[in-house]
């Protein structure tokens, strides 16, 4: 019965829902497309190792600095916190290879680069510690460098030029992206000693370490800092950046901004929901006749509550589920045409937002109900 | 046993700013089981105030009234409703059907709020639309039907429920001269058939039809009777308001 009065007045009904279907569809857009950039984000830093602690040294002085020497006796001494250390030298120049010739950058790294980067080799090996060692020419290379050099399998065993050094490729790494120039296959791996020695034995300025324990990430870049801090002695020189927290304080903003995008959404729900208020009081004044034939023939408060009730719950609920459609519609085309990925609208989110709008109805019709229901029937029959 | 309606010393009271309109002033009736009453005066005299609370739609302002025998001035709101709808049917002059429903749902609307199942209400429902001869018309809207069927349907509103009482507001008022009389032939058969009926009307050629006349005037009553003595009194009131 509810439904067929609903129908009787379909614009009026559609235009008191569209305060509820705008809400409960903003919370579910809102909710979904939050939920995919933040995993898309978290994604995107796992793929970079959420264990890694980047440290920079800002500073030139001899004194202070630190050896890659020094650092491995660091980790030695602390082997229940941390897994690894890398340096992390850059060599920029030119990389020439038969008549190609562009300016690019080669990283110099250690044997333990690639495991704690999830690095994967194609084709030969990494750099090994005897490279490190022997101070050897050699570099492994992304399938950007292999396809634009060389060709497709044919890199290993050849040579190219970095700033004028031959060097051999002893390796050639996994495609990760789409081999193009800048992507994540653009990538040249030379022995850290020898970096330094093509950077004219200038020092050691940025180091990769991965810790043992991503929980107990804040102990152990404490324990970081208290030795840099003791190497370099100033703070302003130098800094220490670890994934896991950047992730953290990443999730930890996402989550506030996403509470107050809800929170714009509710507010279009609490005016839906006076909305429902306000036709349902209409409606109430509109029906007094029939609210007093209705007591005339028995009908007592109840039976007249729940009729408005049961109306107002079943608006805002058809409300609702359209608002959910629709919103899940727009989230899963927002998700494809912004994040390039499909997001489903969470279970969760779903059963909130009707189970909310439900409630709207109930209790923004419950006082037009009561109304309703205390009418006096020699009043309400006699009302035009 | 007690009388069906007794009606003893009401007032009903209306206030309008200072000054106090008393639509029934100091009226006792009562009135027994089988009756059939006819409630006669002119427009604004009280007929329908009375009716309103003998159909305890309404309550006096003082006086008592007891429905077979139960004081039901203290009564509330929900009882109230319990007893319209086990005692007391209503006949409307405007008819009071709901437009959006059809006469079965119409007229299985009392038997709704008594509780009863769904097919006991279709059942009942329906022989009250076959007594009234609009059993074909039972999926009909109102809006479908002509006035004098409409007036039908509502009077078999008012037997679904079997009430004590049958309250009929000017059941003539809206229709033509040839329905109203049919309406009428139907009430009389139904109080031959044992039905108590108390009947509301300014019209003395309808009021002549029931065997009981109580002629109000100014919220007093000025006759209680057979319909035959009630002639002498409606005389001398026109020649009252002539002079
Ligand atoms: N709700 C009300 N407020 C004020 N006055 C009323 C109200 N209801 C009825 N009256 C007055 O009471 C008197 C009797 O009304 P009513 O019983 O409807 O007369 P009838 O049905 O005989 O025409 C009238 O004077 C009317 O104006
Ligand atoms: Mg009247």
């Amino acid at each position: 019965m509810a439904m067929a009065t609903i129908w009787a007045s379909k614009v009026r009904s559609f235009l008191t829902m569209l305060g509820i279907i705008i809400g409960i569809a903003a919370v579910i857009i809102l909710v979904s497309l939050m939920g995919g950039l933040t995993q898309q984000l978290t994604d995107m830093f796992d793929d970079l190792g959420t264990n890694t602690i980047q440290v920079a040294i800002m500073s030139r002085a001899e004194t202070k600095k630190v050896d890659p020497d020094e650092m491995y006796e660091f980790l030695d001494e602390n082997k229940d916190l941390f897994e690894d250390v890398s340096p992390n030298i850059s060599v920029s120049g030119t990389i020439k290879c038969g008549t190609e010739n562009e300016s690019g950058t080669a990283t110099g790294v250690s044997e333990g680069y690639a495991d704690m980067k999830r690095l994967t080799v194609e084709q030969g090996r990494f750099i090994q510690y005897s490279d490190i060692m022997n101070i050897s020419k050699v570099c492994v290379i992304g399938t950007y460098q292999e396809q634009n050099f060389f060709g497709k399998g044919n890199a290993l065993g050849q040579t190219l030029k970095i700033n004028g050094t031959v060097y051999t490729v002893v390796g050639v790494l996994e495609e990760k992206e789409d081999s193009t120039s800048g992507s994540g296959d653009d990538a040249i791996y030379i022995p850290y000693s020898t970096a330094i020695k093509m950077n004219k034995n200038s020092t050691v300025s940025s180091y990769i370490l991965t810790a043992v324990d991503e929980d107990r990430i804040t102990e152990t870049t404490a324990v970081l800092k208290q030795f840099l801090n003791q190497k370099i002695g100033d703070e302003d020189y130098y800094q220490v950046i670890s994934m896991k927290e950047m992730i953290d304080q990443m999730t930890t903003m996402m989550n506030s901004m996403q509470t107050v995008l809800v929170c714009i959404a509710g507010i279009s729900l609490l005016v839906g929901g006076i909305g429902i208020m306000n036709i349902m009081l209409v409606s109430v004044t509109e029906r007094t006749r029939e609210i007093g034939i209705r007591k005339s023939l028995g009908a007592k408060q109840k039976n007249i509550m729940m009729q408005f009730v049961i109306e107002a719950g079943t608006v805002s609920c058809i409300g609702g589920v359209i608002g959910i459609i629709f919103g899940s519609l727009v989230s899963i085309g927002a998700g494809k045409l912004l994040l390039d990925s499909l997001i489903a609208p969470s279970v969760v989110s779903i059963i909130v937002a009707f189970t909310v709008s439900v409630a709207i109805g109930i209790g923004f019709g419950y006082l037009p109900a009561k109304k309703a229901a205390q009418l006096n029937p020699i009043d309400a029959l006699r009302y035009d | 046993m007690p009388p069906l309606v007794e009606l003893k010393d009401v007032y009903k009271i209306y206030k309008m700013g200072d000054s106090e309109v008393h639509a029934l002033d100091g009226i006792s009736l009562t009135i027994n089981k089988g009756e059939f009453v006819a409630i006669i005066g002119k427009s604004g005299s009280g007929k329908s105030t009375c009716m309103n609370i003998i159909g305890c739609l309404d309550v006096a302002t003082h006086g008592t009234y007891k429905l077979n025998g139960k004081d039901i001035s203290n009564y509330t709101d929900d009882e109230l409703a319990e007893v319209r709808n086990k005692m007391l049917g209503f006949i409307f002059q405007q008819y009071n059907l709901l437009p959006k429903l059809t006469l079965l749902e119409n007229v299985a609307l009392p038997l709704l709020y008594a509780g009863l199942s769904d097919e006991e209400q279709k059942e009942r429902a329906l022989a009250s639309l076959e007594k009234v001869g609009l059993k074909e018309k039972a999926k009909n809207l109102p809006s479908q039907l002509s006035g004098g069927q409409q007036q039908r349907a509502s009077i078999a509103r008012a037997l679904a429920g079997h009430p004590s009482v049958i309250l009929a507001d000017e059941p003539t008022g809206a229709l033509d001269s040839r329905t109203g009389r049919e309406v009428m032939n139907f009430l009389q058969q139904l109080h031959r058939e044992g039905n108590t009926i108390v009947l509301i009307t300014h019209d003395n050629s309808i009021a002549a039809q029931a065997e009981r006349v109580v002629r109000i005037t100014d919220g007093k009553i000025v006759y209680d009777g057979p319909a035959e003595g009630d002639e002498i009194v409606s005389k001398q009131e026109k020649a009252g308001a002539g002079e």
